[in-house]
């Protein structure tokens, strides 16, 4: 579960600080203990009054290197476990990616790497891809550091769909890497079974009786939260809408299926696992992965679909954070990936929704059914149904969050 | 305290006679100073540093939490307000895991340590059975588990179809694989010790006692049970303390579900998810000094101060 020491950013931050003063064995291992008391104390001293923060000296010139922090499933990959556009990508510019699954969870990631990113040190990656909601926490900190556009002449190609966001309205700071659609995942066997019917139509019909106990939902509290805000008609990209008072209900209404046991798994990307040993017949889930459990499963086993009311979109974003050296080769990557045709040949493998304006018409090269496929490429009409959750102040933020993980505790 | 119960425990009696005279007590410091200098780094520091994060209020107002120093006694009022049945429900499990774990244990390590003696190849296949789930990560075993009593697995159909689980019922989730679960990962560190204690258990002893017309029974309880009392003490220690700060077999990543959240569950939340690093060292400390106190109780209680 933990990550090997050498991964961790307290860990290089002290390999570093050795390196850096050119020292004999014995003063570094005195420099050694005088600074894990250092951390001890610094674990606990007060954090040093605001600072406005700096970007990094940028050695993208001279070391022709990234390291990238993404999710898993996140990548194209062949049988021997390599990325064929990364390599092609390692090809054309001379560019070492490290590309590391490191983001299992926004929060988790958050507390992993939050000291150095607050104080503009190295957190071990050039670029991250966190989701919108935390690479706009990033950016209202100022954390990140803004992007040469200069240097990413594809960024022409972004769907204009995410220009115009509150955080980042012209995606200075940030950059979509894949947009990520929440719906319904269910086993399309045993959903029969268990209700009589073919399929589900809304949300209510994970309430149905028949599911008790089968039932798993996201651990992200946007998108739970924001289906179920959305089945109860509020609209969750209003600030008059969804007033505290709504998001309240919202999680009293969620509380009452996890505690009657309707609601029986709560997780983050593991709740493939439920869906495949059949302990959850339907869950809320994210789009891309329904594709690959058929994939796993071999069959058309999984259904997906979106509820009426609606669903949730946001997107994993491209963040270079302060304390990087490397973004110029960054912004070369970012541009490599707005390519329509490596767009069109990552989202044949990943299945999520492409930010890439002119992906399709590469897609349909590769193949027309997935050019039709409503989940990797929307269109307009389709859409209309899923909304982004509205930005929350510092305040509700952690209201918001603490009353959703309190939830998950069972308190 | 419990450490000074175990602290005259460990020193073996004492050669008093040869009393240490200057020169030597200063090359007993010296060759102490590493363990000490370890102690004072890993245990000390880390310990002091717990606390006064205990005692810290965080500001929210930026967004990203900023952690000032304070003396917060308020958290830990907060803390058993609010997840106080979660701390409970730790040393309920905690106590019904180390009962399980001592009736399986006993007659197990009494089959292993004193019926076995005369076949040290099964003694010793016995012995390696025990330790051979160690040789598997504890992780890869707790899942294992969650797979074998999945909603779909056999053995909850047969209960559904027999009417020991209603046809809605399942056992993931439940207080009671999770004391399963706790009870499995933990059964190890409670044999051993039983083992050790009762492989010294002198046979004549138990002659003696049924010469002395005493029935197995009262042989068991008089004779062979107080024998056993240093190894079931520290048995049961080893398995109580890991088992009430586990946060693993409660997790509903595992055997339990929102249902079953332990105190480890609600410190991993609250450091991982919230950041909310106070709450999380209070618990801590609330989860230390409990444990402080029971174990001092027990250890006085049960009157094995010097059989340690």
């Amino acid at each position: 579960m933990k990550d090997s020491i050498n991964q961790d950013p307290m860990f290089k931050q002290l390999v570093s600080a050795i390196k850096s003063s050119q020292v004999t064995r014995r003063t570094a291992l005195a420099g050694l203990g005088a600074s894990a008391t250092a951390l001890t104390l610094a674990a606990c001293a007060p954090a040093a009054t605001k600072k406005e923060l700096t970007p990094a000296k940028d050695l993208s010139a001279t070391e022709k290197s990234i390291i990238w922090h993404n999710w898993s499933l996140y990548m194209d990959e062949d049988d021997s476990g390599n990325h064929p556009t990364l390599q092609k990508f390692e090809a054309q510019t001379g560019i070492k990616v490290e590309y590391k699954v490191e983001i299992d969870d926004n929060d988790t990631y958050f507390s992993k790497v939050q000291k150095q990113l607050a104080q503009g040190q190295d957190i071990g990656a050039d670029v991250a891809c966190p989701t919108e909601w935390m690479a706009a926490k990033w950016i209202q900190s100022g954390f990140v550091q803004k992007y040469d556009a200069a240097n990413i002449p594809n960024k022409a190609n972004l769907a204009p769909a995410y220009l115009g966001a509150a955080h980042d309205p012209n995606r200075d700071y940030s950059m979509p890497y894949q947009g990520i659609l929440a719906g319904i995942t269910y086993n399309k066997v045993e959903y029969k079974k268990a209700t009589g019917k073919d399929s589900p139509t809304s949300l209510e019909d994970l309430w149905n009786p028949a599911l008790k106990g089968r039932v798993g939902v996201l651990s992200e509290m946007r998108d739970t939260i924001g289906l179920i805000l959305m089945a109860q008609g509020i609209d969750i990209t209003s600030e008059s809408s969804l007033t505290e008072d709504a998001f309240m209900n919202a999680i009293d209404f969620f509380a009452g299926k996890v505690s009657d046991g309707q609601i029986a798994r709560i997780k983050g990307n593991s709740y493939s696992e439920d869906l495949e040993n059949g302990d959850t017949i339907a869950a809320i889930a994210w789009s891309g992965d329904t594709v690959q459990l058929n994939l796993s499963a071999g069959n058309e086993k999984y259904g997906f679909f979106i509820p009426e009311s609606g669903t949730t979109i946001s997107a994993d974003s491209f963040v270079v954070p302060m304390g990087a050296t490397h973004k110029a080769n960054v912004e070369e990557l970012i541009n490599y990936y707005y390519d329509p045709k490596v767009a069109a040949e990552l989202a044949a493998w990943v299945n999520y929704v492409t930010p890439v304006v002119g992906a399709k018409e590469e897609a349909m090269k590769i193949d027309p059914a997935l050019a039709e496929n409503q989940l990797i490429f929307p269109t307009e009409d389709f859409l209309k149904n899923t909304h982004g959750f509205r930005a929350l102040s510092a305040e509700e933020s952690v209201k918001f969050s603490q009353a959703f993980q309190d939830v998950l505790l069972g308190a | 305290m419990a450490i000074a119960a175990f602290g005259h425990s460990g020193g073996a009696k004492p050669h008093k006679s040869s009393s240490p005279s200057r020169g030597s007590g200063k090359v007993a410091l010296l060759l102490l100073a590493p363990g000490l200098l370890y102690l004072a780094i890993f245990y000390v520091a880390p310990l002091f540093s717990l606390v006064l994060t205990s005692l810290q209020t965080i500001d929210y107002s930026t967004g990203v939490p900023v952690y000032q120093y304070g003396f917060e006694i308020g958290n830990y009022v907060n803390v058993i307000s609010q997840y106080g049945e979660q701390v409970g429900r730790s040393f309920i499990y905690a106590f019904f895991a180390t009962i399980a774990a001592l009736l399986i244990s006993y007659p197990l390590a009494y089959f292993i340590g004193v019926k076995a003696r005369r076949f040290p190849l099964i003694q010793s296949l016995m012995l390696t059975l025990v330790i051979a789930p160690f040789f598997i990560s504890f992780l890869l075993r707790t899942f294992a588990w969650k797979q074998i009593f999945s909603n779909e697995s056999w053995i909850v159909t047969t209960l559904q179809s027999i009417g020991v689980l209603a046809s809605d019922q399942y056992l993931v989730g439940t207080p009671f694989l999770v004391i399963f679960g706790l009870t499995y990962n933990f059964i190890p560190f409670m044999t051993l010790p039983l083992y050790t204690s009762l492989e010294r258990l002198d046979i004549r002893y138990l002659e003696a006692g049924a010469d002395l017309y005493a029935n197995p029974r009262k042989v068991f309880r008089k004779v062979t049970l107080p024998l056993s009392m240093p190894g079931i003490v520290s048995g049961t220690l080893l398995t109580f303390i890991p088992i009430a700060g586990d946060y693993v077999n409660a997790s509903g990543l595992f055997l339990g579900s929102t249902q079953t959240s332990m105190l480890g569950n609600v410190v991993e939340s609250k450091f991982l998810k919230s950041y909310d690093y106070p709450t999380a060292s209070a618990l801590s400390v609330i989860l230390m000094g409990v444990i402080m106190l029971l174990v001092t109780f027990y250890v006085r209680k049960s009157g094995t101060d010097d059989l340690l």
